[in-house]
């Protein structure tokens, strides 16, 4: 969608005008409800434990985050600010994403190859995606240890999702584009190369989305369990020294988080589908 | 599998010994090819009709070497085919542009598949781009380019890697009629100059006719060579006339009425 450029406006119609106009004022409308909508459960947070109605011990209030976070940036458990704890679990989201992107679209590549071993593990691999990997936790965090467990856990919640999503994308390309390459003698691994990769980039984009919220809540549920940092962390020892304070401004920074990843890949979608 | 066979003339471009082609699934085989055998000389010109499913298009990927007959022989100069080969250039029904690749990018694809000198390979696909009119496109997006000037790339990325014989997959199905005719002028008026030996399938007759210098009909499936029509035109100058000319020609409606009557049979059996 190409913005309308000084020079059509120019010469453009009054209706045309118009018309640019009311969908500008659209666009602003929603973003101000958005805001809206935001701005209005804060206050409900604020107000609604501070009038009684619900009890404030369960719920703190957004006006403590600030003050909370400033408070935990110095006096803080296992003797790490709340920084070192977001870096932590940034970290090991990062890892876990990457390694679930790089090995699952190794082993999706591996399946697209030798079909038969498709044919061998797809039921494997559809059960596999199906477990609840949170089970997992506790095995993972005797097998693995404290910090690897994090790691771990973040990559078999996302990496059976990636295989499935991918190989599925290897399997739309247009057969008649490989038949093209085909005609001029390409190779299996020429038509990986140029064609099947390449024209997997959407699905590659869409895996990355889905995967970043995933690895997220792989580390923060290894952390429940293993961690002496990181927010997952924070979050439980918050609430089993029942301080909502802390649990809260660890939510908080963990929706940030997300946010933040969320952004970085729709600016990375954007790049790259401009070449499309 | 040497040369000599063909009464003493020179050896076929092209040539299909007795070939038979089964596809097979689990619902059973599927016979597509029965017995079929033709040959085409350098630089000819032939187009394949036949009705849809009578194996015309499995013809065109036998000669390229994508599918192997189940039996019989396909022969390029003489040589028995083992494979996809240089000296052939296939244009399937559409233009299957890579959307993530250049006008410029595209043409190139089969001289970079093949491992050609890129330098030389892109040189050579902006001339034939700039004579096809997408000079000021090389570097603009497939989407950017209506149907007709895709195609137009599509023939470039062809002709890029210098093939002696082009196949050609009924390239024009998917465009407007207008677009069409004006293309397949082109198309062949590039590949006459060029000397190609082409081979065309399609199931329009009036495109067979105009285009080529002999029509083979195949049957219904198990697609038979039925018959062969040698196209011939009378004009002033001796020269094949171009393929817009030669719909308006005395003798396109004989040619026209005679293929139609074959195909025909075959709707009633």
């Amino acid at each position: 969608m190409s913005k309308a450029n000084s020079a059509t406006l120019a010469s453009a119609s009054p209706q045309y005008r118009n018309w640019l106009q009311r969908n500008r004022r659209d666009q602003i409308f929603v973003r101000v409800t958005q805001l809206a909508v935001l701005l209005v459960l804060l206050i409900l947070w604020e107000v609604l434990p501070k009038a009684q109605i619900i009890n404030p011990l369960f719920t703190s209030y957004p006006s403590m985050l600030w003050p909370t976070f400033l408070e935990l940036l110095t006096a803080t458990p296992q003797q790490a600010s709340i920084l070192s704890h977001t870096l932590s679990t940034v970290v090991a989201t990062v890892i876990g994403f990457a390694a679930a992107m790089v090995l699952g679209t190794t082993i999706a590549a591996t399946l697209w190859w030798w079909n038969s071993l498709y044919k061998v593990l797809d039921p494997y691999l559809v059960v596999a995606n199906a477990m609840p990997k949170t089970a997992f936790v506790p095995i993972f965090y005797i097998w693995l240890g404290a910090t690897l467990s994090i790691y771990g856990m973040s990559l078999a919640i996302s990496l059976f999702v990636t295989i499935l999503m991918i190989y599925s994308g290897f399997q739309s390309i247009d057969p008649n584009k490989i038949k093209l390459a085909q005609s001029f003698g390409a190779s299996k691994g020429q038509i990986l190369r140029k064609v099947v990769l390449p024209g997997s980039v959407p699905t590659l984009i869409a895996t990355l989305k889905v995967n970043a919220g995933l690895s997220l809540v792989g580390v923060v549920v290894g952390e429940f369990q293993s961690a002496n940092l990181g927010l997952g962390y924070l979050i439980q020892y918050g609430s089993q020294i029942f301080k909502m304070n802390i649990v809260m401004t660890a939510v908080t920074i963990l929706a940030i988080v997300s946010s933040v990843m969320y952004l970085a890949i729709s600016w990375l979608e954007a790049v790259v589908m401009r070449r499309r | 599998m040497h040369a000599s066979s063909t009464d003493g003339t020179a050896t076929p471009k092209v040539e299909l010994r007795n070939v038979n082609l089964r596809y097979f699934s689990l619902e059973g085989e599927t016979e597509a090819l029965r017995d079929t055998s033709f040959s085409i000389a350098p630089g000819e010109f032939v187009a394949i009709i036949g009705q849809s499913g009578c194996g015309k298009s499995t013809l065109l990927s036998l000669i390229s070497g994508i599918l192997k007959p189940t039996d019989g022989a396909v022969l390029v100069d003489g040589k028995l085919v083992n494979g996809p080969s240089r000296k052939v250039g296939y244009m399937l029904q559409q233009d299957y542009l890579f959307e993530w690749r250049t006008i410029l990018e595209n043409a190139v694809l089969g001289a970079e598949i093949q491992g050609a000198n890129m330098t030389t390979a892109r040189e050579h696909a902006k001339q034939l781009l700039t004579k096809y009119g997408l000079g000021q496109f090389l570097h603009h997006l497939p989407r950017q380019l209506s149907g007709g000037m895709r195609q137009r790339v599509a023939l470039a990325r062809t002709l890029c890697t210098e093939p002696e014989i082009v196949l050609l997959d009924e390239p024009f199905a998917a465009l407007d009629s207008q677009t069409r005719i004006a293309l397949a002028d082109e198309v062949t008026e590039i590949l006459r100059r060029e000397g190609k030996t082409a081979i065309l399938v399609t199931h329009d007759i009036g495109e067979a006719i105009s285009m080529s210098e002999r029509v083979i009909v195949l049957s219904r499936r198990p697609g038979r060579v039925k018959s062969e029509h040698s196209i011939r035109f009378a004009t002033s100058d001796g020269l094949r006339p171009n393929p817009f000319s030669a719909r308006s020609a005395p003798e396109f409606n004989g040619y026209f009425n005679a293929l139609w009557k074959e195909l025909e049979v075959h709707v009633e059996g």
